[in-house]
């Protein structure tokens, strides 16, 4: 049997990915600076191969390759590693590979399960769109997923200040307040992207099927999860619902995306179904 | 030349004792090159701090050097011998090397790992420097201590954590807020340990300061010292919500902090964090505070907490770094060994041996049959040749002092011979 260039791909983004995991967690038992560079270096020559199988089956396929589970998670994947390289390469955060590397291999992981066929696109997902609204939600669902892993470290780092034992991670993570900064500015960046996306859902949903919602248990969670972050900024705003708040629900945000994205789409059949 | 230390520290000697020892001020290049023109010291080099007085010497005869060093001291500072005896330790060769990679790596100090003592020993290099009081062994040996100390502080965490009071308190801050270069501090009260915090704090960047006291002249006067603004003692309560940092250390035997108060202040902060210190003892500030989010409250006993930790840390890490003072030693002897003309001059002759030895033979396979006598002139010629040809050149590096290290090169070089040395680690 024939190897496909795009799973020989996939298998080495796969690999790549587990082993900066490995050197991620391997970080906080070690906390040597070569250990969080050498998980950067692995995690990038992931992304290398990551990219080109994304590109391989774009060519494939001839459209973006988010139609069915499995490349729609590894998609997921690939945005949260943009955002993890820029902030990795712009605030040199301690320890965020430790947090961020499990979730990219989990998602990736989560990707090699399921089937891998290149299928044509159905003629109804065949719009402009198509693309702007997959690329809006993954982004947006992407900085989502960064502010949990970001709520994650602020919630423990706390906890070492709060308790007064300042063991552990206390020296390798960062300072409560730029995690709670970038924890936010992450949600400033992943709400709109979902507004655009839902509105973008929306007037694609129109030009296909001709009505605008149709309460389908897609539509109706990401419904949910826009009202959860909107809430989210609300109490930031108003009334200071900071810190640790922000953090626990930036990772209830996650979860709920998390069980939208698979919960969603494998037990309750709807127009986002893709096989 | 063997290497030598005598002096005096804080665990040998009593403040008296060092302060008549010290070589303060002009006292130290005056000393050093009083040391110069002694017969039995060769090279010396004199650290003197607060905490230390060390004489580090390079002599030829270990015991006729300590007793030139011990005479110099007694001499200079006029203090009897039999004083010095109590409390001057004395090192020689490998232990003298260990003590100077120890005392520049702050192993030997009073708070293991506090930076100073490099600082102090580069400054007592550098006056040796200028007086030419050294030669190759101690430049080579003070290089050596100031990286061994530089290898010490990268590979282990000696160093790492803050073990005071106000050290602790400035690394939290720092771990809450991340860059303080924004952040409002208020100090109410006043007393040693508050005021040390607060100025480490200011030093690390805070942008405001305020200063609050029941004694308004107090105040007044803190506030002018840390550039801040004075608060009246009957209305800090108002000025709290502007402050990120604040520091408690009032002689108040009751709360004067309570918890509603704190909750209706983050209100209006709308929940920016704030880190209080409360230094009092009795407390000022009701510790239940620490429950509302985003208020991190720490007391004296929590702050010591943190330092004792830290201290057992250093404590461990020190062990590490012994191990690393111990390997250093060992390539420093290394590196003397090969600075001894023996090994060149043995490998010299050798060489000179081996051609000659080759050549006789070339010449007698050629020349066939030979009486035994003539071959055994052959051989004496050519040996006396070699000898005399080789002779000017190891008695001259036996001879040699100064640069005598550039010469072994040069020799090894010209004759191409192979010596084991430990070049990679010149300084």
């Amino acid at each position: 049997m024939q190897i496909e260039i795009n799973v020989l791909l996939f298998e080495l983004a796969l690999t790549f990915y587990f082993i900066a995991t490995i050197a991620g967690i391997a970080e906080i038992f070690r906390g040597k600076k070569t250990t969080s560079r050498l998980a950067f270096y692995l995690a990038a020559t992931g992304f290398l191969f990551h990219t080109a199988n994304i590109i391989v089956r774009y060519v494939q396929g001839g459209h973006i390759p988010v139609t069915n589970m499995h490349e729609a998670t590894s998609f997921f994947s690939w945005c949260v590693l943009i955002l993890f390289f820029f902030h990795e390469v712009r605030y040199k955060l301690g320890l965020l590979s430790s947090f961020i590397m499990p979730i990219v291999f989990i998602l990736m992981f989560s990707s090699s399960i399921f089937p891998r066929e290149i299928k044509a696109l159905s003629p109804v997902l065949q719009s402009y769109w198509f693309g702007i609204h997959v690329i809006l939600a993954f982004l947006g669902d992407a900085a989502f997923a960064m502010a949990c892993g970001i709520g994650i470290m602020y919630l423990l780092q706390e906890r070492y200040v709060k308790s007064k034992h300042l063991g552990g991670l206390f020296q390798k993570l960062p300072s409560l307040q730029v995690l709670d900064e970038i924890n936010y500015h992450l949600i400033t960046l992943g709400f709109p992207l979902l507004t655009f996306a839902m509105i973008t859902g929306v007037i694609w949903a129109n030009s296909a099927w001709g009505t605008y919602w149709r309460w389908d248990p897609k539509e109706v969670w990401s419904l949910i999860t826009w009202l959860i972050y909107a809430l989210v900024l609300h109490l930031r705003l108003t009334v200071g619902w900071r810190g640790r708040k922000a953090a626990i629900l930036s990772i209830v945000g996650f979860a709920i995306i998390i069980f939208a994205f698979f919960g969603v789409t494998l037990i309750m059949k709807g127009l986002h179904v893709f096989m | 030349m063997e290497i030598l230390v005598v002096g005096l520290n804080h665990k040998t000697a009593p403040i008296e004792v060092r302060e008549k020892i010290a070589f303060d001020g002009p006292k130290l290049d005056q000393a050093v090159n009083i040391l110069k023109t002694s017969d039995v010291v060769k090279e010396n080099i004199i650290l003197s701090t607060c905490n230390r007085v060390e004489i580090y010497a390079g002599v030829n005869e270990v015991n006729a050097g300590i007793e030139g060093i011990k005479d110099f001291i007694s001499d200079f500072h006029k203090v009897p011998k039999d004083l010095l005896d109590k409390s001057l330790y004395i090192h020689k060769g490998q232990e003298a090397i260990r003590h100077m990679y120890r005392v520049a790596s702050s192993l030997d100090s009073m708070v293991v790992g506090e930076p100073q003592l490099l600082g102090q020993l580069k400054d007592a290099f550098d006056s040796a420097l200028k007086n030419k009081t050294t030669g190759v062994y101690l430049n080579r040996l003070m290089r050596k201590s100031v990286s061994v100390a530089k290898r010490i502080r990268t590979e282990t965490k000696i160093a790492a954590s803050a073990v005071s009071i106000s050290f602790a308190a400035v690394e939290l801050a720092k771990k809450i807020f991340g860059d303080l270069s924004a952040k409002a501090f208020m100090l109410i009260g006043a007393g040693e340990m508050a005021e040390l915090a607060a100025r480490h704090l200011i030093n690390s960047g805070v942008k405001d300061v305020y200063v609050t006291n029941r004694t308004i002249a107090r105040a007044e006067e803190l506030a002018r010292e840390f550039h801040g603004k004075v608060v009246m003692f009957e209305d800090y309560t108002m000025e709290l919500k502007h402050s990120d940092i604040v520091i408690c250390s009032t002689g108040a035997p009751h709360y004067i902090l309570m918890k509603d108060q704190v909750h209706k202040i983050m209100k209006e902060r709308k929940q920016k964090p704030m880190f209080i210190i409360d230094i009092s003892v009795p407390r000022n500030i009701d510790p239940q505070i620490n429950d509302l989010d985003n208020v991190y409250l720490y007391d004296v006993d929590n702050l010591q907490g943190i330092i004792d930790t830290n201290i057992q840390e250093r404590a461990k890490e020190a062990e590490k770094a012994e191990q690393i003072v111990d390997e250093e030693i060992w390539s420093f002897l290394k590196w003397t060994a090969a600075l001894t003309a023996t090994p060149t001059i043995v490998a010299l002759r050798n060489k000179a041996e081996e051609i000659r030895k080759n050549e006789v033979e070339k010449t007698l396979m050629k020349m066939g049959p030979m009486e035994e006598k003539t071959i055994r002139a052959i051989e004496q010629l050519t040996s006396s040749i070699v000898n005399k040809l080789i002779h000017p050149p190891t008695a001259a590096l036996k001879a040699e002092e100064e640069d005598k290290e550039q010469m072994l090169g040069i020799i090894q070089k010209l004759y191409n011979l192979e010596i084991e040395s430990d070049d990679n680690d010149k300084t």
